[in-house]
């Protein structure tokens, strides 16, 4: 056993997606329902695996890491990944998608998401990212009668490719100068010979560039308001998760891993990409009348937001980084747990009026996306608001107080327009009704509302939680 | 602690927790029952709030004017790493605990007649506001009090946009990022001094204690940014000129209890602020700006009188004249003497419950003609003698007359603005007779002269309901216009203590 017990995660979830799709393949449409579950067992197993064999070492000469960053990071991804599942059932069936081959490609794109929080070279990065991204372009054009679907999958595809292009030059940047693609020898070489030249540097931002463009963040977003309202609504749901976490999880193991004595480089482009997406994505949601393009332009603002914090650097950064990433997935997947619930008779309605006057119609729905909106605008009493505190905290260590005055002044114009659908909702008159939801959804928003209520949990949660966090981020040190 | 109880944390939770209870109420309770809950709905939170009021009066009857100190602290771990759950009053917080308490039984009072659509969510909106209300002020956790400060913007938001008037929706955005934008810039001190306490304190010792962080001898350049930042916050709050153009929007498309609320209590928690971290945090900073605060001080007072006097609408005339009443507090606070410190409490909790008591009286009667243009009115004196008295002895608390409590914080704190500079005194002192010239004009155009609109003949006089509520606003104004001391004695030691620790620390040098 040895090494294999580190992947005990990944060769769950690969063993079960080879033999998921032999039963539908085998069982037809009849197996869909059973699919689905065992991959959410699945998808769970993967999650905590790490954490309870708690097996802390590296595989296949150091390629690939177990730690407790990644056990920590691939608990969140399992339960993220989860949950997108499970609110896509109700949707699939509505919409007579309902093909088994989802809950395979989500179980794919969660292994490669595995990979690449564990990558510990090169080579394993870039697998990682490839297996997740395709397996991403055909969920985002798994409604394939869809012209916007289709659009959507392309556009993520050939965009998607581009920036893979980006990232294998510059890891060929990277090896062709330091003569090695593992992550510890890259650090020692680095080491060893102190200045590390243009090459490095040029084939780091490569790097980084490529990476940015799958957390979306500015200026390699274009492709995220298209993606999210384009593909079906519960894939947007988990791209805006999941996703996200994964690639911030690898940008962090590179900047924080192999080329850590480098960080006045990459700090300038991390800041870059913070400012950039902030100012991005606080300004350009503002005119959206999509509620799925208004959460795109969100996802590329919080992602400038947790930038912040991986620019501050150190364990202080990486720990801001991943309290502010949980309370945002949380958030997230109680939002379109919300979103997903806006069907009418007539089917699903994305526009923000729709929403109008739902407060009269629906109170609980209502109260759930207030909550929600309040939190993602990072106004207290919700755990938003603690998210930007600890993500913000770290900054001032470095010295990036400017940082984060744009930050808080972006939250301050982002507050906008989460404040336009809470005013839609209460101010305004009724709109729409919607059809009852189903208990999956109803559960999953009723759950994230309790998550984020804090004054329910910070007592006794907030202290051992924080201690796990910090626990994780050292183990990167 | 008090015997043991958590004194503070059970008055300022009990109405949340009313709040939900009447939340779950509603959502278990079946389509039939909702009405019900919806009647019951006021009742439950009247029997809270007077609840509430209860204890906080026991807490003030128990509080020990001697001691200058927090009292009847609380400590318990919340989210870790020197941030904790820190609750405790002192002599300038613990009045205004209960002039919240004080206020809120009278605007649900109020809301119960005036109030036509989804009472039920009115008044949980009223109960978590109270909660954060309470909250701010007995915060000892610098986190905890942005949580509660800033919180109070959502019941507020949704106040004012869902049973507000006509231009509610652009009022309530103009309230919410107005108040935001000042906020963020206190959190960003914020972390700042978080992170500077850890260095001065050692790693793992940072803290978000108030009291610790008092202690800290801040750089002289460092204080200025972060008096900047808390300043922006609390100005906006307060609101000082030129950053109050959010408040008669918001006040005037308000309900009235949410005006009531608006410039009863959260414009206190602005001069709340400047008293519980500007002045002990920064105080050279705090003297470095003073001429500045007063200089803008006297414009709000001088400028907002004047414009107040052009008003046509009632509730617009009456928020201009807060924006110049918070003036005197500013003033007053900045003077940085007994008397100014003092008078500025004083003037906040008078000027809680008269211009509360102001919105209460156009409140009566909007709900009776569904106007609040002045030229509507005229002669009611004639059909409303009982309403006329009451009226009078507001407009003449506004004013500042002798005898009533306006007078006692205006003139304190023009006594401590004198020794500092007799100009900012003076031009305070035209204030004063300005705020009579628009004061009495309202006053004159609505109640005396001829009747001239014929739809005011048949207008009823105040019904029992309304002198329920204007009976105690009115008891208070002159009991405190006549013995002043039931405030000072209480605020003394907490203000003498705040003297003692800046003078002592503006004679220590600082690190630039």
């Amino acid at each position: 056993m040895g090494q294999f017990t580190f992947l005990f995660g990944e060769i769950v979830l690969a063993v079960s997606a080879l033999v998921l799709l032999m039963v539908g393949a085998f069982g037809g449409s009849k197996s869909t329902s059973f699919i689905r579950y065992a991959s959410i067992v699945a998808l769970l197993i993967f999650g905590f695996a790490g954490v309870f064999l708690n097996a802390q070492g590296s595989s296949f000469d150091g390629a690939f890491l177990s730690d407790k960053f990644s056990h920590y990071v691939k608990a969140l991804i399992g339960i993220a990944a989860a949950s997108a599942l499970w609110f896509s059932r109700d949707y699939f069936k509505r919409e007579r998608l309902d093909q088994f081959e989802y809950s395979i490609l989500m179980l794919f794109a969660v292994l490669g998401m595995g990979v690449m929080v564990s990558a510990g070279n090169l080579l394993t990065l870039y697998i990682g990212i490839e297996m997740q991204s395709l397996a991403l372009y055909v969920m985002a054009a798994f409604n394939r009668d869809s012209l916007r679907a289709s659009e959507a999958g392309l556009k993520y595809f050939v965009l998607g490719a581009l920036s893979s292009g980006m990232l294998l030059y510059g890891t060929s940047l990277i090896y062709g100068f330091t003569g090695t693609l593992d992550f510890a020898e890259i650090a020692m070489h680095l080491e060893q010979t102190g200045n590390p030249g243009a090459g490095i540097i040029a084939g780091l931002v490569f790097l980084l560039s490529g990476l940015a463009f799958k957390i979306s963040a500015a200026p390699f977003h274009m492709w995220t308001p298209d993606v999210y309202e384009g593909s079906p609504t519960p894939v947007t749901g988990f791209f805006a998760g999941a996703p996200k976490l994964a690639a911030l999880a690898l940008i962090t193991r590179v900047i924080m891993g192999p080329f850590e004595g480098m960080e006045a480089a990459w700090q300038q482009v991390i800041i870059v990409l913070a400012v950039l997406s902030m100012v991005i994505g606080a300004v350009g949601a503002l005119t959206q009348t999509n509620i799925k393009r208004l959460m795109a332009y969100s996802s590329i603002a919080n992602m400038g937001y947790a930038l912040v914090a991986l620019a501050a650097g150190g364990a202080g950064g990486v720990t801001g980084m991943l309290i502010f990433m949980s309370i945002y997935l949380i958030t997230v997947i109680g939002a379109f747990a919300c979103i997903l619930q806006m069907r009418t008779r007539d089917g699903m309605v994305e526009q923000i009026s729709d929403l109008g006057g739902l407060s009269h119609s629906n109170m609980p729905l209502a109260s759930f996306i207030t909550m929600m909106m309040f939190s993602l605008a990072g106004i207290p009493f919700f755990m938003g608001f603690f998210g930007k505190w600890y993500a913000f905290a770290p900054a001032f260590n470095s010295g990036l107080a400017w940082l984060v005055v744009i930050a808080l002044i972006a939250s301050v114009v982002g507050a906008f327009y989460y404040l336009r659908i809470i005013k839609t909702i209460w101010f305004d008159e009724q709109a729409q009704s919607f059809v009852k939801a189903p208990v999956s959804l109803s559960f999953l928003s009723s759950a994230a509302g309790l998550l984020i209520f804090p004054i329910l949990l910070l007592p006794f949660v907030a202290a051992p939680a924080r201690n796990v966090i910090e626990a994780a981020a050292s183990s990167l040190f | 602690m008090f015997n043991g109880v958590p004194i503070l944390s059970i008055i300022t939770f009990i109405p949340l927790l009313a709040a939900a209870f009447l939340m779950l109420m509603s959502r278990l309770s079946r389509s039939d029952g909702k009405s019900q809950i919806e009647q019951n709905a006021p009742r439950v939170a009247l029997i809270t709030t007077i609840a509430v009021f209860i204890l906080s009066l026991i807490l003030v009857i128990n509080f020990d004017n001697a001691e200058a100190g927090f009292q009847f602290t609380e400590e318990f771990a919340w989210l870790g790493a020197g941030i904790k759950y820190r609750m405790g009053v002192d002599g300038i917080s613990v009045l205004f605990v209960l002039l919240t308490a004080f206020l809120t039984p009278l605007c649900i009072i109020a809301s119960q007649a005036s109030i036509k659509t989804r009472m039920l969510e009115y008044m949980v909106a009223f109960l978590v506001l109270e909660t954060l209300m309470i909250g701010t002020f007995c915060a000892l956790d610098m986190v905890l009090f942005y949580v509660f400060f800033e919180a109070v913007l959502i019941p507020m938001f949704i106040i004012i946009g869902v049973w507000g008037g006509k231009d509610r929706v652009y009022a309530a955005y103009k309230f919410f990022l107005y108040t935001l934008l000042g906020s963020v810039l206190m959190l960003a001190a914020m972390l700042w001094l978080y992170y500077y306490s850890g260095q001065v304190l050692g790693e793992g010792n940072a803290t978000t204690d108030i009291r610790q962080l008092s202690q800290l001898n801040i750089p002289l350049g460092a204080q200025t940014w972060l008096w900047l930042a808390f300043f922006a916050s609390f100005a906006v709050k307060m609101p000082m000129w030129p950053v109050h153009t959010w408040l008669p929007d918001a006040h005037v498309q308000a309900p009235t209890a949410g005006s009531v609320i608006l410039a009863g209590i959260l414009l206190k928690l602005g001069g709340y602020g400047l008293l519980r971290f500007s002045i002990p945090m920064f105080p050279h900073a705090s003297v470095q700006f003073g001429p500045l605060v007063f200089w803008l001080s006297v414009i709000a007072i001088i400028y907002t009188s004047l414009v107040a006097y052009r008003q046509t609408d009632m509730k617009k005339l009456i928020a201009y004249s807060s924006v110049a009443h918070m003036g005197f507090v500013t003033m007053g606070i900045f003077a940085l003497n007994v008397q100014g410190l003092q008078g500025s409490i004083f003037q906040m909790i008078s000027h809680g419950i008269v211009s509360g008591a102001l919105f209460f009286a156009v409140g009566v009667i909007y709900d009776r003609m569904h106007t609040r243009e002045i030229a509507f009115y005229g002669g009611i004196v004639k059909t409303m003698p009982i309403f006329a008295a009451v009226f009078m002895l507001f407009t003449m608390a506004n004013v500042g007359l002798p005898g009533t409590s306006g007078f006692i914080g205006e003139i304190l704190t023009m006594v401590g603005a004198y020794q500092v500079n007799p100009w900012i005194a003076f031009g305070a002192a035209f204030g004063m007779i300005l705020s009579a010239v628009y004061a009495l004009h309202l006053y004159r155009e609505v109640i005396f002269g001829e009747v001239t609109n014929e739809k005011l003949i048949g207008i009823p006089d105040m019904n029992m309901r309304e002198i329920i509520i204007m009976a105690p606003l009115v008891i208070m104004t002159i009991l405190l216009g006549v013995y002043p001391s039931l405030v000072t004695d209480i605020t003394g030691a907490s203000v003498d203590a705040l003297l003692a620790d800046v003078t002592q620390k503006l004679d220590m040098s600082v690190g630039q």
